[in-house]
């Protein structure tokens, strides 16, 4: 699957917050994007990635503008 | 004396300072803030990297409300999903629209703020629109959504400070919402000018991150935004336009 932009081979069906943990991602720390939709935080446990997903995982960086 | 505050999305305002977090070490992010007196800071949404390095989150002392904004889109659809992240990543529902296609001046692109705008104002966003000033546009995201007005005083991280100063004060003259002058201003002088004017409040960044000293900077800002919305809220004196007038006594000089 694709994991911001970048390929990734995971072995078997994962769930989001499965895929959070093995990325090395804190969960009230991040959003996340499944093939452009949002997953919401309390779906995590239930939403399963696959491999043909693209997962889009963002948070919070210092920035004014651009 | 009756206490001076703005509101935003509902939300009340102290501080008219508003603080972007940019280009700072994170550890830095603090001071600024503390001496900025800020309470409201602007955050990107970017891709989250696991390598270990200092979340923002860590360092934003509590109770600043978060100002995300919409950095890296081009177009409003983009605006509108960078603005959906940043409000999944649960931090309110504030968002500052921000779509540049120019990538030399980092001009906002106006007609696609008016669309995202409207667009997030239906989602129930309280929406900060950047822009470049122009009334008609203004009106725009008045009947948009908007919560404030945000037009640039000069191209982003520019310092130049107030080039558009007379399309600001029509800004301020016309627009019924409050006028948050962002981008361009480099100096003390200039962030207390706008206020002069009349705006409701300043954003600054690359002043203040970019500066020898940065929590010292923060606290000059924050004393001359504070000067001049006390000079605005008090009335300039007027100003004559040829000779001079005394001020003190014409009679009783001594001499004859």
């Amino acid at each position: 699957m694709k994991i911001n932009g970048v390929q990734k081979e995971y072995p078997e069906y994962l769930s989001v917050s499965e895929l959070l943990l093995l990325e090395g991602f804190q969960k009230g720390r991040v959003a996340v994007e499944l093939n452009e939709e949002i997953v919401a935080k309390d779906t995590y446990d239930e939403v399963m990635v696959k491999d043909s997903d693209v997962v889009e995982i963002v948070s919070f960086m210092g920035g004014g503008s651009r | 004396m009756k206490q001076d505050t703005f509101s935003l999305g509902g939300k009340k305002f102290h501080s008219r300072f508003i603080l972007g977090s940019g280009k700072y070490n994170v550890e830095l992010i603090q001071a600024a803030v503390e001496h900025a007196g800020a309470e409201m800071i602007t955050l990107a949404v970017r891709r989250a990297n696991s390598d270990g390095e200092g979340n923002i989150m860590d360092f934003i002392p509590k109770g600043v409300t978060l100002l995300p904004n919409t950095s890296g889109a081009r177009n409003a659809q983009e605006a509108v999903r960078i603005a959906r992240l940043s409000r999944e990543l649960g931090c309110g529902n504030f968002v500052k629209v921000e779509i540049m296609r120019d990538s030399k001046y980092l001009l906002p692109d106006n007609q696609e703020t008016v669309k995202a705008t409207e667009l997030l104002a239906k989602e129930g966003f309280a929406v900060l629109p950047y822009m470049y000033p122009d009334l008609n546009i203004a009106r725009d995201l008045v009947h948009a959504g908007a919560c404030a007005v945000m037009p640039l005083a000069a191209p982003i991280g520019s310092n130049k400070g107030l080039a558009t100063k007379e399309f600001i004060k029509i800004l301020i003259d016309e627009i019924d919402l409050p006028i948050i002058v962002d981008a361009g201003i480099g100096r003390p002088s200039q962030a207390c000018e706008v206020m002069e004017l009349g705006a409701a409040a300043v954003m600054a960044n690359t002043a203040i991150a970019t500066a020898g000293n940065i929590p010292q900077m923060a606290s000059a800002f924050r004393k001359a935004i504070e000067a001049g919305r006390e000079a605005y809220l008090s009335g300039l004196g007027r100003v004559r336009e040829t000779g001079g007038e005394a001020s003190s006594p014409l009679t009783g000089f001594l001499r004859d």
